[in-house]
């Protein structure tokens, strides 16, 4: 595995360079050490593919999704200006995100606070290395084998991108199993309006122990996500049926790189 | 003009003036809500009403419901020029006035419809199998129970009564006019069902079944239009303006609150006074953050609550519902629709400033339903008419977090974290980087 070429805005800056795309990390991609796989998987497709980008580092702060979910306006405000500034002294025009909440937040949320920025999640990027013939896949390791898509609500539902995450896990030369609730009728994982930070209200139920029997029932080798809460969940979900050894829970970003060999 | 002329038009007048009046208290009821405004776009507005309400494209998810309610919906268009003859004959005393003027049409209209009340039967039975005997876990839900369960009965009975007066009416005038020699209507279904029913039956049986009908039908369309206001079927109405104010935005956007705005840029300014910003207005009622009541909502969620109907697509889709946590986005609209009744009401008859101790949250919706919610956008999409419980959801909650400090402890966590690590968990934020040394 070669090293990771990880530039942060301030070092291209003080080389007097300008990146094209801004990757924003997320707390998730920073801190979980899930995540943090799913972090290296794009940076690794990133480098492979030549694309100049840079990361904010320790001057990256949480996007403020989930307070605004959880109903406090001010700390979301708060959070978002900071981060206008950050993003608008480095003049950043394009960013991708590792996080659907992150993606979704920055790229419809922001602009009313005063930050205009072009904003595409992961998959979305994936898709047009793979469009403009950057990044090439044999399909490798997942040739032949089973894999659903579990759609996040913050990319799909919240905004209306069902193709690229699909379209980017047609190149791995699989058979792509659709769940019985998928797309816009995808359900969700559990884990969103901040559902992640705190344990669920009283029911019969846990919302990813649902959702990982409705992806079971596709009987995959893999699950593929695209984003690190529902990874989160759904991982937890399938431990739950002791089914870790037979069902992987990937994101599409780290299939990838895995099956181009990065 | 005779009698029961006269008695037509008390009849009409009456109750399109009673259903007036209620219209007007029902905007009255949402105008209680905050302003928004929902004026641009408009090509694409009236794109969404066309698509979403005419066209119930959104429908179109659940098949079988989709093609059962087509049936009504169609129905229920087309009986509309049959109701206007009824009305031109009640008032004027004419027997089928449109007739000759429109020759060979009219029997194709009549006929269409015919045709369109016996699909619309069909469709009735139908609905009332789902609701009682089949019993679609949507329609027995807790929040079902009582007057919404009769509620939505009593509109298929009524559907019932309609079609079986439309077919008694156009059968026994069928039989009526081959007696009297002028030979059959023609029209598709009362020309075969006319004589086989009521064939054989004398004059005045006949006559008297004719009038039984039309009057039946009349009086059953006057008392829905009466009806109608109480009742959740308001749909048929409000869809139209419900999509038409729909919002636009990805699903994903939520409302940004711009008195938070205002605040945060002075917090963020090192340059400015506090003591500069201009002294309040002293009659100004301070704006609540987010939602305790109605009036703290916008007008767009009130018309919203009078628009649902109650078919429960919205709950059967929620993840935290169909895991059995207490929240139903179905019962949310339902109580924003109860209180906003219950404190329009007060308003009108104590003045504006009526306060009866009680609000939406607490007394209507728990804070368990509030915080149960992923903010998945699942009871958004699933809406046939374009409703957003979400918006309402979230509005809530602010007024808990932004009020009164009331939220699940280890949200307070998360957002103590925020504010000194700048990540919801307790990292510190200078080793954000570090993922890129770590093997």
């Amino acid at each position: 595995m070669s090293e990771l070429k990880v530039p942060t805005m301030a070092e291209m800056m003080s080389a007097g360079e300008n990146p094209e795309i801004l990757f924003w990390v997320g707390c998730a991609g920073s801190f979980d050490d899930r995540a943090k796989k799913i972090t290296k998987a794009i940076v690794k497709i990133l480098n492979n593919c030549g694309v100049k980008f840079a990361v904010l580092g320790a001057e990256e702060s949480c996007s403020g999704d989930p307070a605004k979910r959880a109903g406090n306006e001010f700390l979301f405000q708060m959070q978002a200006m900071m981060n206008i500034q950050v993003l608008d002294g480095y003049e950043v025009k394009k960013i991708v995100t590792g996080c659907p909440h992150c993606f979704n937040t920055l790229k419809n949320e922001y602009s009313e606070l005063g930050g205009n920025y072009d904003v595409i999640h992961h998959t979305q990027l994936i898709q047009d290395l793979f469009e403009s013939g950057k990044l090439k896949v044999e399909g490798g390791q997942f040739k032949g084998k089973k894999i659903t898509f579990h759609d996040p609500c913050y990319l799909g539902r919240a905004n209306d991108v069902y193709e690229a995450p699909r379209s980017v896990l047609q190149k791995l030369d699989a058979e792509l199993v659709e769940m019985k609730r998928c797309r816009a009728k995808g359900l969700c994982c559990g884990a969103g309006g901040a559902q992640m930070f705190k344990e669920a209200e009283k029911g019969d139920k846990e919302i990813n122990i649902e959702r990982t029997e409705e992806a079971l029932a596709t009987s995959p080798t893999t699950i593929a996500t695209g984003c690190p809460f529902c990874n989160t969940m759904m991982t937890d979900g399938v431990k739950n049926f002791n089914k870790e050894n037979d069902v992987e829970v990937l994101d599409i970003a780290e299939m990838i790189a895995t099956a181009a060999d990065l | 003009m005779g009698i029961s002329n006269i008695i037509f038009i008390i009849v009409l007048v009456g109750s399109t003036a009673f259903f007036a009046h209620n219209v007007r208290r029902i905007l009255h009821n949402i105008r209680l809500g905050r302003d928004e405004n929902r004026s641009d776009q408009k090509a694409e507005r009236w794109k969404t009403m066309i698509m979403v309400a005419l066209g119930q494209s959104k429908m179109t998810a659940r098949p079988i419901a989709a093609i059962l309610h087509l049936f009504i919906y169609v129905a229920f268009i087309f009986t509309q020029i049959e109701l206007i003859e009824i009305i031109v004959d009640g008032v004027a005393g004419t027997h089928r006035f449109f007739a000759p003027y429109l020759g060979g049409l009219y029997t194709f209209v009549i006929s269409l419809i015919e045709v369109l009340s016996f699909l619309a039967l069909i469709a009735t039975f139908a609905f009332l199998s789902r609701r009682n005997l089949l019993k679609i876990p949507r329609f027995t839900k807790s929040e079902m129970t009582g007057w919404p369960k009769l509620d939505g009965n009593i509109i298929l009975y009524l559907e019932f009564v309609l079609v079986i007066c439309i077919f008694t009416m156009n059968g026994s005038d069928e039989v009526l006019h081959i007696s009297e020699g002028h030979g059959s209507y023609g029209f598709a279904i009362s020309s075969w069902m006319g004589p086989a029913v009521f064939g054989g039956m004398e004059v005045e049986t006949l006559h008297l079944l004719e009038r039984i009908g039309w009057w039946g039908h009349i009086l059953v369309v006057m008392a829905f239009l009466c009806y109608l206001p109480y009742s959740k079927h308001l749909h048929i109405i409000w869809a139209f303006p419900n999509t038409y104010y729909s919002k636009l935005r990805p699903k994903g956007q939520f409302t940004n609150m711009e008195s938070v705005t205002n605040e945060v840029k002075l917090m963020l300014d090192p340059n400015a006074d506090p003591f500069a910003a201009p002294a309040p207005d002293a009659d100004a009622t301070p704006q609540r953050f987010g939602a305790k009541d109605i009036k703290d909502l916008t007008w767009v969620n009130i018309l919203n609550a009078y628009t649902c109907t109650e078919c429960g697509r919205c709950t059967s889709e929620c993840p935290a519902n169909i895991t059995g946590k207490k929240l139903s986005p179905r019962k949310i609209m339902m109580d924003v629709r109860d209180r906003a009744e219950e404190i329009g009401a007060g308003i009108r008859k104590n003045g504006i400033d009526f306060e009866d101790g009680k609000s939406l949250l607490g007394d209507y919706i728990t804070e368990e339903e509030v915080w149960a919610c992923t903010s998945c956008n699942a009871c958004v999409q699933a809406c046939p008419v374009n409703i957003d419980p979400l918006e309402i959801i979230m509005d809530l909650r602010r007024y808990l977090v932004m009020e009164e400090s009331k939220m699940p402890a280890e949200l307070a966590v998360m957002n103590t974290n925020i504010e000194n690590n700048q990540a919801p968990w307790q990292f510190s934020p200078a080793d954000r980087l570090n993922w890129r040394d770590e093997a």
